[in-house]
């Protein structure tokens, strides 16, 4: 019976022949199986190329490194009769915090010349396994001082035969346990407040009545009036089997000095040698025993969460060497001091982007907060703090006060400085693949994120804030109707088709797409979203881009119009999703340079070159055809002019800016998008303030020829007053591959997209090619989805910022940009 | 008559009168027949030859162009990255532009020639003519259609067309009603509009033939060379290039049909006029071409060292006073910063970082990337990034350039920027170089600030204040040097913090 660790490093030891291909395949799966010969095949074409061993060799390595990484257990077959080869691969384990198990397949030497005489491919004859058994016979004697955890030795063909593999858990492991837990921060001795906390939790003795488990980040001990009854009742509560601990760096170092090991007594350490020195002896060998057995880290709840004392970070999670001990219990320091003389430490939290969360003590500090899905619970109970626990998988924060200040701190407490990026460039660089719930897995191609990583830099608002980018939305199918590129009648019977029932027609809004996240004070800014600066919202257009230099008059005007939606909601921040009018507040520069100079172009040309063709007619030349059609021209032109004119009306400052919100797309806990549109226009209807326009919208029963009719006579009387159209959504989320939403534009709407002439040429035009926008509109719809239903759960930046960051990517893929 | 595509159709009208005895021989010297309507096919569309009126007192040729933009679009051919709006919503169909150019070229192509076998000594005279333009692009307004039509013999009316009646607070769009009065020579007047109606357009071009300059050459021969804005006709004549920078961000910019925002492109500060180093080889030669057919004329100025080469050398002399054997240029832009720090051996390790794509591609270019001896390129690095994102890839440098970066972000982004340059990448020394604004006021012509995309030009005081407290939050300690002609009131044009950790 071998037993070897679920990941490890196998490393097969034996001479050519000594069956160590046939060992493998028989207890291994192929894929996990590394071979020389293999290796050397793939480098030179021939397996018994000796002139590619080297080639073979980095090859080899090079994949074994790739699998360990992965978290994948890996067996090495080659002889590794040397001591030189099997320092290599322990290295190479070490590198990746893994374990080195060896398993020596030892079996006479006739045996082995034997099978390789039986093997054409091997001709190497009788002198190259007298070597490799001389090697290995050296080897043997020392192997055990190599550095492998284990060296199993199998003796003979029989005993190889017989052999079977067990695997053993890894320490750390305890993924069966799922909770729910109450991890409970630095106590330092403090038992009175550790006892407060404990009932404050519900805990009855050593037991919870909801059958809870505590889980203590370590550092129970120094510093702190009774470093013996804290120990006493965590020793207990383990026995019980109601609690886990990890090991702290004092509990570490406390091991030593009562072992006797010389150690500069400090931090508290006289505290607690004082005390356990009135203690009984047994009880002073128990406690050193127990705080000699903690392990460095535990990986929880399937792998959710994971408790190390000094965090870890994800390539540690569940390996084990020296320097994940190392991690665990002391962080990840630069090498430098600061001023106070205590260690600098690397901020490892700000660059975490693992799935699991991980919680963790160690550093004091006045609030907890979460970082990347990490968080620290050391609120400096013994400095007169607070000793705090956090329920676990509620991520409730529940704290008591210390009684008093039991030591003095060498520094003073202080919040950790925020971090005022967040973001890394690998979260967003390359060829990405975002998981979505709505729509599976969402590819970004590379040469998209380097286009939209250039906007999102160079424009964009602060990222804090950038928690959703609008989708693009493709128009309706094109309609066949005589005068008309765009109609209702397609879209209803698009829905109709796809099983919807009821779709709600919202008026769209000729003015500047736009998101406007709200706060209901800068206080909840700070603490929800991360800004400090004392804004409490952002207004951005579809690329992120801020709406006008100062946006706070803006932002303050809304949040007092948004002033219902805080108790209608039950939450102190909004994310709307809107339409700012008019047009010209937003895109004066765009509408001058170019729909009003096309306009002022027309109208100089136009009616001249109708006065010139009018006298040539006079004259008797034939040009009847092409006066005609000049003068039609010249009509669309003046069409043109008004359609664009319609959207324009001076701003001054604000005044005569207006919002108009059709969507809630988030707020606390709740990714809101998902509701049904009635309870959006009836929540938002709630909002009574100037700055605010409705959205005038109708619901229509997709089987109801008389409901169809009325919505597509509402369109028409809309976009016959100069309304751009209406968009059509499905009233409740549908999913899947229906559209959220199509528009229908208006036909002098239209001109502003496809020229003022575009009605003579209506045959052509209708040759539109949707597919690529609806297949567009569909990922981006559900990126946009996902990056709210993430902030809603309270991930962390870099995980809302990554779909909204594939949206912008999207929008940078060439698409008719009339559509 | 060709069939309509789709899209907008448009009259592009340009009207030539004369009142020579009799008028009607303006039909002999067009080549065109009065009483006739002729239609000649363009890549672009169609144009249309009539007469108005044509009695013998006077007489006017109209010329008629209909503009088809999707077929303007696709003789643009394949190759164009361009997906904006503006490819179909533009003022093509109706703007006397270059298109207009192009179809007179082909349609009075004798006539430009001065050929006229009906009426040889007609077409050698001065005429009285007028000409007429009713909606001419003109960049540089009114007064700059007079310095260019007037020395040439034309009594010019330039009206400003307003931008929308309905909006007199817009003011007056870049085109004039234009109307030329001389006695003028037929050709000569046909290749004056040749050459002019593309210059004062200046938009973005829709074709560029390699023979350009030739043709320029051909054209203003016998009054180009004594033209008194003879610089300004070949740099515009020949600087119109399509910018490829503008189009992969206007396509952004867009974004289906809210074209609600225009992006500046990130390249080509202090290159507006080429792209590429090709595009600068050819108008280098193109103005030597013109300056010989001049023969000579006018002496070149004497050239001051411009403002970004003194940057540059600035930079380079403190790096190599700092001792900086590594070094990262942040905002690399077109590589001249990196291109000079690979000529200089003593630094053995050179990277350069930019967030546009485009101007990356550039630098490979303009530093030969591909043809590079190994050894150098193995010191070298090239690649994209963002001040506004962490990244391994900026540690490990003995020193950071930051030149004429951190005006292009946002205030509110310079804390992300700061945290990525001094708090994580940390390197020994960082140098920063941004605008003086002080110094403005030493540019004539400058209005606001000195780039468009600059969110923001410092004062010393406030480039200090910044710089002292980046320097205090992440341990360094930083001097400040001028850059440039260090005025005695405003101080230098450009400002330099060198910062180093202590």
């Amino acid at each position: 019976m071998i037993s070897v660790p679920e990941l490890s490093l196998v490393v097969l030891v034996g001479v050519s022949g000594s069956g160590k291909s046939t060992f493998a395949a028989r207890h291994f799966k192929p894929s996990q199986v590394i071979s020389s010969d293999f290796c050397r095949g793939l480098v030179s074409d021939d397996e018994n190329d000796q002139s590619a061993t080297p080639a073979a060799f980095d090859l080899l390595h090079h994949i074994v490194g790739v699998r360990l990484s992965r978290g994948l257990l890996t067996v090495v077959d080659a002889t590794n009769v040397q001591y030189a080869a099997r320092k290599s691969l322990i290295d190479l384990a070490r590198q990746h915090d893994v374990m080195a198990d060896a398993i020596v397949l030892d079996v006479p030497e006739e045996v082995a010349v034997e099978r390789n005489a039986g093997r054409p491919d091997r001709d190497f004859g009788a002198r190259v396994v007298i070597r490799q058994r001389k090697d290995l016979r050296r080897s043997l004697g020392k192997i055990s001082r190599d550095g492998f955890r284990k060296v199993h030795v199998l003796r003979g063909v029989e005993e190889i035969d017989r052999a079977e593999i067990t695997y053993e858990k890894a320490w750390s492991d305890r993924r069966e346990l799922t909770g729910p837990f109450d991890i409970i921060g630095d106590v330092h001795g403090c038992r009175a407040e550790l006892e407060a906390l404990l009932a404050e939790l519900g805990w009855q003795g050593l037991t919870h009545p909801e059958g809870r488990t505590a889980v203590f980040v370590g550092d129970l001990v120094d510093r702190g009036p009774d470093t013996p009854g804290v120990l006493r009742l965590v020793m207990s509560m383990v026995a019980a089997g109601t609690a886990i601990c990890v090991a702290g760096n004092h509990e570490q170092k406390l091991v030593r000095a009562l072992a006797g090991r010389n150690v500069k007594v400090a931090h508290g350490l006289q505290e607690s040698l004082d005390q356990l020195a009135a203690e009984p002896p047994e009880f002073v060998e128990s406690a050193r025993t127990f705080m000699d057995s903690l392990l460095s880290h535990y990986v929880l709840d399937e792998g959710r969460l994971v408790v190390a004392h000094a965090g870890l970070k994800e390539a540690y999670h569940g390996r084990a060497s020296g320097r994940v001990r190392a991690f665990a219990l002391y962080g990840d320091t630069t090498g430098e001091t600061d001023e106070y003389g205590l260690p600098v430490r690397y901020p490892w939290a700000e660059e975490y982007r693992g799935r699991a969360m991980v919680v963790y003590g160690h550093t004091p500090t006045v609030q907890p907060e979460w970082v990347n899905n990490t968080i620290c619970l050391d609120t400096g109970c013994v400095f007169g703090g607070h000793l705090t626990a956090l329920r676990y998988p509620e991520r409730e924060l529940v704290r008591v006060p210390a009684e008093k200040v039991w030591y003095e701190p060498v520094k003073p407490l202080a919040a950790p400085a925020r971090d005022a990026v967040m973001l890394d460039i690998g979260d967003v660089q390359g060829t990405r693949h975002v998981e979505t719930r709505f729509a599976g897995r969402v590819k970004v191609a590379e040469e998209n994120a380097a286009a939209a990583l250039e906007v999102m830099s160079r424009f964009a608002v602060d990222p804090r804030w950038l928690v959703y980018l609008p989708p693009t939305m493709a128009p309706s199918q094109t309609s066949a109707l005589d005068g008309y590129l765009e109609h209702p009648e397609e879209a209803f019977a698009e829905f109709a088709e796809a099983g919807v029932a009821e779709v709600v027609c919202e008026e769209k809004h000729m003015g500047s797409r736009a998101v406007a996240v709200l706060a209901r004070t800068p206080e909840v800014a700070a603490a929800r979203f991360g800004v400090t600066d004392g804004s409490a919202g952002a207004v951005y257009t579809r690329t992120g881009r801020p709406f006008f230099d100062d946006l706070t008059p803006l932002v303050d005007r809304l949040r007092e119009a948004c002033a219902p939606l805080w108790d209608a909601l039950g939450s102190d921040w909004v994310v709307l999703d809107c339409e700012l009018l008019p047009w010209s507040a937003k895109a004066d520069g765009l509408i001058r340079s170019q729909y009003a100079s096309v306009g002022a172009a027309a109208g100089a040309a136009l009616p001249e070159a109708v006065s010139a063709l009018e006298a040539a007619a006079a004259r008797g030349l034939e040009v009847s055809e092409l006066l005609e059609r000049t003068r039609r021209r010249a009509g669309n032109a003046t069409l043109f002019r008004d359609a664009y004119a319609r959207y324009c009306w001076p701003v001054d400052g604000l005044e005569g800016v207006r919002l108009a919100p059709f969507q809630i797309l988030a707020c606390e806990g709740r990714a809101t998008a998902l509701e049904p549109h009635a309870w959006h226009l009836s929540t938002l209807g709630l909002l009574d303030a100037p700055i605010i326009a409705p959205t005038r919208h109708v619901f229509v029963s997709l089987d109801s020829p008389s409901s169809r009719a009325e919505a597509t006579a509402w369109w028409e009387a809309m976009t016959a007053a100069g309304g751009e159209g209406m968009v059509v959504k499905p009233a409740a989320h549908t999913g899947g591959r229906v559209q959220p939403g199509v528009k229908v534009r208006g036909r002098e709407y239209l001109r502003i997209i496809y020229g003022p002439d575009y009605t003579e040429s209506l045959g052509v035009l209708r040759r539109r090619f949707l597919g690529k926008k609806r297949s567009l509109a569909l990922r981006e719809h559900a990126l946009g989805l996902e990056a709210l239903a993430r902030l809603a759960d309270g991930e962390p930046g870099w995980r809302v910022h990554e779909p909204v960051f594939a949206v912008l990517a999207l929008e940078s893929e060439p698409v008719d940009p009339r559509l | 008559m060709s069939q309509p595509g789709c899209g907008t159709l448009g009259g592009v009208l340009l009207t030539i009168s004369t009142t020579v005895s009799p008028a009607t021989d303006l039909g002999f010297l067009l080549h065109k027949h009065p009483d006739r309507v002729q239609r000649f096919a363009q890549s672009f569309g169609e144009a249309t030859v009539f007469y108005p009126e044509a009695g013998a007192e006077r007489c006017t040729a109209a010329l008629l162009l209909d503009v088809d933009p999707v077929k303007l679009a696709r003789s643009r051919g394949k190759g164009s990255p361009d997906f904006s709006l503006s490819q179909y919503v533009n003022d093509r169909p109706y703007a006397a532009s270059s298109l207009l150019a192009v179809a007179l070229a082909d349609v009075f192509r004798t006539a430009r020639a001065g050929r006229c076998n009906a009426r040889p000594e007609l077409a050698a005279t001065p005429l009285p003519l007028r000409i007429r333009l009713p909606a001419l692009p003109c960049r540089g307004g009114p007064e700059l259609a007079g310095r260019l039509f007037t020395p040439l013999g034309w009594h010019v009316t330039a009206e400003p067309v307003p931008l929308d009646a309905g909006f007199p607070e817009w003011g007056d769009s870049r085109y004039v009603r234009l109307t030329l009065d001389g006695t003028v020579r037929l050709a000569d007047a046909l290749n004056h509009l040749y050459v002019l109606l593309p210059v004062l357009d200046e938009a973005k071009h829709y074709w560029m033939a390699p023979d350009e300059i030739d043709k320029l050459v051909r054209a203003g021969e016998g009054w180009l060379r004594d033209h008194p804005e003879r610089g300004l006709i070949v740099r515009r004549y020949l600087g119109r290039r399509w910018s490829m920078a503008r189009v992969a961000l206007a396509r952004l910019a867009e974004l289906g049909d809210d074209t609600e925002e225009q992006l500046e492109p990130a390249v080509a500060e202090d290159a507006p006029a080429g792209e590429t180093a090709a595009d600068e080889a050819a108008e280098a030669e193109a103005a030597e071409a013109v300056e010989a057919e001049a023969d000579g004329l006018g002496e070149r100025p004497v050239r001051r060292t411009p403002l970004n080469t003194r940057r540059r050398e600035a930079v380079l002399e403190t790096l190599e006073e700092l001792g900086a054997v590594s070094v990262i240029d942040l905002g690399c832009g077109q590589g001249e910063l990196v291109g000079a720090l690979l000529s200089r051996p003593r630094f053995a390790r050179v990277a350069g970082m930019d967030v546009s794509p485009m101007a990356l591609t550039i630098a490979a270019r303009k530093l030969k990337l591909e043809r590079m001896p190994d050894a150098k390129r193995a010191r070298l690095t090239l690649f994209q990034g963002a001040l506004t994102y962490t990244d391994k890839r900026l540690t490990g440098y003995d020193a950071a350039v930051l030149m004429e970066v951190i005006e292009h972000v946002d205030p509110p982004r310079l804390a992300a920027l700061e945290h990525v340059v001094f708090g994580h990448a940390r390197p020994a020394h960082v140098l920063v170089t941004t605008p003086n604004v002080e110094y403005n006021v030493r540019y004539e012509f400058l209005t606001g600030l000195r780039h468009a995309d600059h969110r923001f030009e410092w004062t010393r005081a406030e480039f200090a204040a910044w710089a002292q407290d980046v320097a205090a939050r992440h341990g360094y300690r930083v001097v400040f040097r001028p850059v440039g002609e260090e005025d005695p009131e405003v101080g230098p044009p450009t400002q330099m913090g060198v910062f180093t950790r202590d």
